[in-house]
């Protein structure tokens, strides 16, 4: 960062002591909130991908011959859905993370297989997989039988029609509101800093715990991290709106 | 129950055909015969079962008792390949069922891609072939959206074929068009049944029965009332219920 920035930032807090952007001219603090802004984009890029995975997965189990498979995703989508995902984070850290087992790297120190960064990423893409599902499924629901029923009359298989007809007939109609819940999953991530995951929620609180002057800087700085970054999401997911828009077809 | 030559085997064979919707009994013991190359009509009022009928024949509906034979296969048999029924059987319906995520060309190729294993380049020139032949080579890259009603359904007389069906069903494929588009279907039909086509049609187009068809039947509640080659059909019709079913229509 260049020296006249640093020095800006430096007599603002000299001239007023209630502004003081210390990780534009602490190197040390700077360190602090790019290692937290890295493991947000990496928790939210990873649960944004695993939580559509579960979505696509559990509409395609809702929609099995198998009685058992329906209850299976009812179950967890009642479960994930009605319960805060605070709450989630802060059972499967603490109270699923005691029978996981451990392992000791060095002999000494007891390392449990799953990080609270990796409890982090399996409750956050659960909780937002769980409203994917009945995003997908509404999007599912909305292919018109007898679209369904003319791949079939032609030959078609039920898995082709699934993934060559129905899918991506679902995917359209789900995009506006899968935009919205990885919109929500991108700004649950800070919810990992109970569990200690030190995203930028958690680094920027640390950092304002250590320099109290700091406070109002860290939340102008959070609030302006997180309009861009799911600004760009939300760009992102338009313009794939708009690529994969039909001519002539649903408005 | 049509002109049934010695030892040559129907095309599509019906006999004691029952169906039922729960409490409703769709088709009441339905028997015909269609010979190779013949054209066949079925009119009657709306809820007489003619659409349950011919979704029957390629097994969208299965029936509950009663004989469906496409050359000589029983339709009615959980065992049934359904696939190999499928591709000889084609299938057009009343609103299209075009794929809205795929151009005129792309719906063409679709099922002899996935169904038949054909290479891409073998399915386009069959595609280019056949949206020729129902006169859509200038829209052919458009999607199902940018088209009219007959243009669709003309696609989607060109995305039966491709699959190099022996007997085509036409389920009321002109119900859903302008008076004005109606006629390019027909034509289009007309041309199929020209090339010998065994074809199946479910219609209300009456002139379009009385020019092309070999045989028409008349159906009423789940029951075929009377039958016959379009001359002795239309003109001396005997059974009451035809005759008022025709005197509203014609």
């Amino acid at each position: 960062m260049p020296e006249y920035i640093g020095q800006f930032f430096l007599d603002l807090y000299k001239s007023d002591p209630s502004w003081n952007f210390i990780f534009f001219y602490d190197p040390s603090q700077l360190e602090r909130v790019l290692d937290g802004f890295w493991m947000t984009l990496e928790l939210s890029i990873i649960c944004v991908i695993l939580s559509v995975v579960i979505g696509v997965v559990g509409a395609w189990m809702q929609t099995h011959k198998n009685p058992f498979l329906r209850i299976v995703v009812q179950g967890y989508i009642q479960f994930f859905r009605n319960t805060p995902p605070l709450i989630q984070l802060m059972f499967f850290y603490f109270a699923l993370g005691q029978f996981t087992p451990s392992y000791s790297p060095d002999g000494w120190l007891e390392v449990p297989i799953i990080s609270n960064v990796g409890w982090a990423i399996i409750s956050l893409s659960f909780f937002a997989g769980s409203f994917n599902v009945e995003i997908f499924r509404a999007g599912i629901e909305a292919v018109p039988e007898s679209t369904k029923e003319a791949a079939e009359a032609l030959g078609i298989s039920h898995f082709q029609s699934y993934r060559y007809i129905i899918l991506p007939l679902a995917f359209r109609v789900s995009l506006p509101a899968l935009n919205n819940n990885l919109v929500n999953l991108v700004k649950t991530t800070t919810q990992a800093m109970a569990i200690a995951v030190p995203e930028l929620l958690y680094q920027m609180v640390s950092i304002y715990n250590d320099y109290s002057t700091s406070m109002n800087a860290s939340m102008v700085l959070l609030f302006v991290v997180y309009i861009l970054l799911v600004g760009i999401l939300v760009f992102g997911v338009h313009k794939w709106e708009k690529n994969f828009k039909i001519p002539g077809y649903g408005g | 129950m049509s002109s049934n030559l010695p030892g040559e085997q129907p095309a599509v064979s019906l006999s004691e055909v029952y169906k039922s919707f729960g409490e409703l009994e769709v088709l009441k013991g339905i028997n015909f015969d269609v010979m190779k190359g013949e054209v066949i009509c079925i009119i009657g009022p709306s809820g007489s079962g003619k659409s349950t009928l011919i979704r029957c024949i390629n097994a969208l509906n299965n029936i509950d008792s009663g004989s469906i034979k496409v050359h000589g296969i029983e339709v009615n048999d959980p065992n049934l390949n359904k696939l190999e029924l499928r591709k000889n059987v084609g299938m057009v319906f009343q609103q299209y069922n075009l794929f809205p995520h795929k151009t005129a060309l792309e719906n063409i190729m679709m099922a002899p891609i996935l169904v038949l294993k054909e290479t891409k380049q073998t399915a386009y020139a069959k595609a280019l072939e056949l949206v020729k032949k129902v006169r859509l080579e200038d829209k052919q890259h458009n999607y199902p959206g940018e088209l009219s009603g007959g243009q669709q359904q003309r696609v989607a007389i060109a995305r039966s074929l491709a699959m190099n069906p022996d007997i085509m069903l036409f389920d009321e494929v002109t119900a859903a068009l302008d008076p004005e588009t109606v006629k390019e279907v027909l034509v289009t039909i007309k041309d199929l049944a020209g090339e010998g086509m065994t074809c199946i049609l479910v219609t209300h187009e009456m002139g379009f029965a009385r020019e092309l068809a070999d045989h028409i039947y008349f159906t009423d509640r789940g029951v075929i009332v009377e039958h016959g080659p379009p001359d002795t059909f239309f003109k001396e019709a005997k059974d009451p219920r035809t005759k008022e079913f025709l005197s509203q229509i014609l």
